[in-house]
């Protein structure tokens, strides 16, 4: 296989969010991701950069991909990686999340993935923690692994990211990918549209350096992709929208709607997804105009190129990186 | 105690006084004060040597853990608190566990505060049984008992028909009815302010839509009622407007400040400062302004420390599980006098509303330095400069929002009845 030699640095101990890189780290990143899609394609998958190195996936919100996506990562690069699942209920609010931190801490993890359901509550637990930490998304606030992988995926099939117009449909208020994906591609020079229903629009959203419309014809003009966002049931049934028939023929991504970007506009969906409520099958399973299945794929590649990354900086790094 | 207090800057907005001279106190009363007032022969004197004298703070809102949350603060480390800053009367809330919605329970807090506490303490009791925002307390009885206002704490009384009864009610008796103006629907899931910075930090807003609507609904209920109505917190320029205009018509309105929202503005909520989670919550700068012109030109009646003790397990948590509040009773003298020194605020006017504007509000002797009135004050350097160190204030919680904040004034001694209480 081949294997590109990947110039450039990441210089954090943790990766909280995409706020705080800058171009050039996240172009590394990327550029890590990249090698580590060739290798993901051959029989032999594994490397041994993390060897001897402990990983835990501490996830206090139930997730499938995200988890075992990270578990593969973690395993392909040689790490003991264990799955931990934290249920948040009422039965163990005893211990806070800053004793689960001490007590993790002391069984000396290396690199330690997180997912919790209040923003900020990873960036609380990494002041707790001498290893390396990894979001995997808290709250509404961010999930950069996602945005990387988004990023890959698309500059995979166009060749850039620079210049593009991205639109991001759907609920916008309580999306950590939202977030994460509006600083990523700011970043790298892309527009962003934000559409969605007044009320699933977080207030100040133009001001964080977007286009924000509530209406799908004028904001998926001249759209590159189109991404669309998984809408939570809880937010239906007259919360923030009356009902799914209303919210799909407004905001639904069919064939109707998606003429309305550009001609040749790829899909791209976080997953995992509410057919029939925000995207269409026909669309959603369209192998020339849907990334989905890339964004599943990219997202390991992903992962371990950051695992990769963090582990480099590790202070008792012996070098087994390089 | 027969103590004369000379060479000291003495002030007095009840009075209009600032001036230069001495004060004599004679069996825990204020027996002379003024540059003409001469000290009886043998008494003794203790020469304040330029210093400022005065009125002990009136705190209008202080929030204790007596009864039921003792970890976070008792009576007695309140007052220890309150006297290292000048506050020589607390006025603490209702919604402590048991809430106090009755007699003997304001009683207990008269009583604990008797025999624990080293300032002066006058309860606040539940508006509405439990504060659950239903049925109506006994004003009658808790009057009697010692109630000083009505309120229930930190909880709006969202039913617009319980609160127009209440202020009815509350008219018989010419009672006082505090509302923390926090519309519960609107506020929703809400931890901070609704802006673009709570958008970035993936928190949910609070509107000020959530204040004013509270607001805007009382309003209407005192013009149809005619009590005497009390906004514990205002936090926004358009509450300050509101306040402003009710006040022209002629309504029997008044409100409060905390120090703490004339001095920090959302963005101390930056990186999820879990310490400067406040309710009402840190707002814009243009509010801070406006709550700083209010307070100026008399529209914001009071300013308060909205003294809230949190210990750390509960304030150490992601932003929207941690606790609201911040401690400020030991600081809220020193807040003021930074305003003063920093924003030009008129010294006369910051002290009045911590000192006589409450204590009028409330029906309570204090406040001032006239003379007969009990000798309640403090003496302060009004511009020494010192930093605030949570882990040194003398509360049993040390969730302070301005820890390490560069404040100017300093209190270096308290007196109640005339006797030192706090003495640096």
């Amino acid at each position: 296989m081949t294997v590109t030699e990947i110039k450039g640095a990441f210089a954090h101990r943790d990766l909280l969010g995409i706020d705080g890189l800058s171009v050039s780290e996240i172009t590394y990143l990327l550029n890590l991701s990249d090698n580590y899609v060739e290798q993901n394609r051959q029989i032999d998958k594994k490397t041994s950069v993390l060897r001897g190195r402990t990983q835990i996936n501490l996830f206090f919100e139930s997730s499938t991909r995200t988890q075992s996506s990270f578990e593969l990562a973690g395993k392909r690069l040689g790490a003991d990686v264990m799955n931990m699942a934290v249920k948040t209920s009422a039965v163990n609010k005893g211990e806070t999340l800053l004793d689960t931190a001490v007590t993790l801490n002391a069984m000396n993890p290396d690199l330690l993935v997180v997912r919790h359901g209040d923003s900020g509550a990873v960036a609380l637990l990494a002041q707790k923690m001498s290893c390396a930490v990894l979001n995997a998304g808290d709250g509404a606030h961010e999930h950069p692994t996602q945005a990387l992988l988004d990023a890959l995926s698309i500059r995979r099939r166009l060749g850039k990211l620079q210049g593009l117009r991205v639109a991001i449909c759907g609920d916008i208020t309580h999306s950590r990918v939202a977030r994460s994906n509006l600083l990523l591609l700011n970043a790298m020079g892309a527009q962003v549209h934000l559409i969605g229903p007044q009320t699933l629009l977080p207030v100040g959203a133009e001001k964080l350096g977007a286009r924000v419309f509530t209406d799908m014809r004028e904001g998926l003009e001249g759209c590159d992709i189109v991404m669309m966002l998984r809408i939570q049931n809880e937010r239906m049934e007259g919360a923030l929208i009356p009902s799914v028939r209303e919210y799909y023929r407004l905001y639904g991504l069919d064939r109707e709607k998606l003429a309305y970007a550009k001609p040749d506009a790829l899909v791209m969906h976080p997953g995992p997804m509410n057919r029939g409520v925000e995207i269409d099958s026909a669309v959603a399973d369209d192998p020339e105009r849907s990334l989905i299945r890339d964004q599943v794929e990219m997202g390991v590649a992903v992962r371990m190129a950051v695992l990769e990354a963090l582990a480099a900086n590790l202070p008792n790094n012996t070098g087994e990186a390089e | 105690m027969n103590c004369a207090f000379t060479n000291a800057r003495l002030i007095d907005p009840a009075n209009g006084l600032d001036e230069t001279g001495n004060l004599i106190v004679e069996n825990g009363k204020i027996f002379a004060i003024g540059k003409k007032a001469k000290a009886p022969s043998g008494v003794k004197t203790h020469d304040c040597k330029g210093m400022a004298i005065l009125p002990g703070l009136v705190d209008m809102q202080v929030f204790t853990g007596e009864p039921g949350e003792e970890h976070r603060e008792t009576l007695a480390t309140a007052s220890q608190a309150a006297a290292a800053g000048g506050v020589t009367t607390m006025i603490t809330m209702p919604n402590t566990n048991p809430v106090i919605d009755d007699a003997a329970l304001v009683d207990f807090i008269s009583r604990r505060a008797r025999d624990t506490a080293i300032v002066r303490v006058h309860p606040m009791a539940a508006l509405t049984k439990g504060c659950d925002g239903h049925g109506m307390t006994e004003f009658g009885l808790l009057r009697e008992a010692g109630a000083v206002a009505f309120t229930d704490g930190d909880r709006a009384v969202m039913n617009a028909l319980t609160m127009r009864r209440a202020l009815s009610y509350a008219g018989t008796f010419d009672a006082l009815i505090v509302q923390h103006a926090m519309d519960q629907d609107l506020q929703s899931a809400g931890v901070m302010h609704e802006s673009e910075l709570a958008t970035r930090l993936g928190l949910a807003g609070i509107p000020v839509a959530a204040e004013t609507a509270i607001i805007d609904r009382d309003l209407r209920l005192v013009e149809l009622t005619g009590a005497r109505y009390h906004i514990a917190l205002v936090s926004s320029a358009e509450s300050v407007e509101t306040v402003r205009a009710a006040k022209q018509k002629g309504l029997p309105v008044s409100c409060g400040v905390s120090a703490t929202h004339l001095m920090l503005n959302q963005n101390d909520v930056e990186n999820y400062r879990t310490f400067a989670k406040l309710s009402p919550p840190l707002r814009r700068e243009e509010d801070r302004l406006a709550l700083i012109a209010g307070v100026a030109d008399g529209t914001i009646d009071v300013v308060v420390s909205g003294h809230n003790p949190q210990n750390e397990e509960a304030k150490r948590q992601p932003f929207a599980q941690a606790a609201y509040g911040t401690v400020g009773v030991e600081t809220l003298l020193a807040g003021l006098l930074t305003l003063h020194h920093a924003d030009g605020v008129a010294l006369n006017r910051l002290l009045a509303s911590v000192t006589a504007r409450p204590a009028e509000l409330l029906g309570l002797e204090g406040g001032t330095l006239s003379v007969g009135a009990r000798a309640d004050f403090a003496i302060a350097d009004l511009e020494a400069p010192w930093v605030v160190d949570a882990d040194s204030l003398r509360s049993k919680s040390q969730n302070a929002a301005i820890d390490k904040r560069k404040v100017q004034g300093q209190v270096l001694a308290c007196y109640v009845d005339g006797e030192a209480v706090f003495e640096l």
